[in-house]
């Protein structure tokens, strides 16, 4: 990874220029062409530094979402993980140091869905899903500031 | 919902992220029935709108060496979550800060944040720094390093009877 890769990582998290050739427009400012620019981001992708080229949306803007968490017995975790995983709704899966040791993303278009998803994971598994849904949103979306060290 | 159907139908194509080539808003349009002006316009004005909050490269924090992340509980009186939560997501150590229900007795805490970091020792050392600098170390917290990801995407708020 050299200089220009970091700039691409650092300084186009948000604002991605709204033109026709928003690449062309990221290689004038960092002093490539437009075909450099396009091939450098398909290889951070490929290499994992880059999940998409995308939008992060306001919460509940477009669709309902809540964050949901389960206490499994450790021998069945990774069953029941890839019970959990295998839902197109769930678009986070974790696993996390506490007697609730499974928390996971559930998105889908209204509120009903996604309690659907819960209803079903805990009918299935027989484990109690805990629904976390925001009630609040105190956050300020700057991107993720990375420390080249 | 704070958005139209057409303006649902494109973020829904965004979902897969912006596709890699020279005229990206133009094919994006190609899937949803609209013309490269269209899809601009539309972008923009979602953006206006604070529905997009941002829009650009997505990074993956753990492939570029960001291995260890928390999610950090704190158990606030209820009369000072808000004005903590604001304080807390302000704080650079901090990536997403939410309120959330408590479910006692299994779940006492009500706001939730995030702090990545290197290694561990650095993620724990920043807790510890910002609990004392915020005033909020007198508060039970619990911390809930990750030790497994199974998976990470981006949201599909996709409708599931046009899913089925």
């Amino acid at each position: 990874m050299d200089s220009i890769d970091r700039r691409l990582l650092d300084e186009f998290q948000h604002d991605l220029p709204l033109v026709a050739e928003p690449y062309a427009a990221i290689g004038r400012t960092l002093g490539i062409g437009e075909d450099e620019v396009i091939a450098r981001l398909k290889r951070l992708v490929e290499a994992g530094a880059v999940a998409r080229i995308g939008a992060v949306m306001r919460p509940h803007s477009c669709g309902h979402s809540t964050l949901a968490a389960m206490a499994v017995p450790p021998e069945r975790l990774e069953a029941v993980a890839a019970l959990v995983s295998a839902y197109g709704e769930v678009n986070h899966n974790y696993q996390r140091e506490h007697r609730l040791n499974l928390w996971f993303v559930v998105a889908a278009a209204g509120p009903d869905d996604v309690r659907a998803v819960l209803d079903d994971i805990a009918r299935r598994t027989g484990i109690e899903v805990l629904d976390l849904p925001m009630l609040e949103d105190f956050h300020i979306d700057l991107g993720f500031p990375l420390r080249w060290t | 919902m704070d958005v139209n159907d057409r303006e649902a139908d494109l973020i829904g194509a965004l979902c897969g992220g912006l596709p890699l080539v020279s005229r990206p808003f133009a094919e994006l349009g190609r899937a949803v029935g609209m013309d490269e002006d269209e899809v601009i316009a539309r972008l923009h004005a979602l953006s206006t709108r604070g529905v997009i909050r941002r829009l650009g490269v997505i990074v993956r924090h753990h492939e570029l060496g960001y291995r260890a992340n928390a999610m950090v509980v704190w158990d606030i009186p209820d009369h000072e979550v808000s004005e903590t939560g604001r304080r807390l997501a302000a704080c650079p150590e901090v990536t997403l800060c939410y309120r959330r229900p408590r479910r006692p007795p299994a779940w006492p805490y009500t706001l939730f944040t995030m702090v990545h970091g290197h290694d561990r020792a650095e993620v724990e050392a920043a807790i510890a720094a910002l609990a004392v600098r915020e005033g909020v170390a007198r508060h039970p917290r619990a911390v809930l390093f990750s030790l497994r990801r199974f998976k990470q995407c981006g949201a599909r708020y996709q409708r599931r009877a046009a899913a089925e």
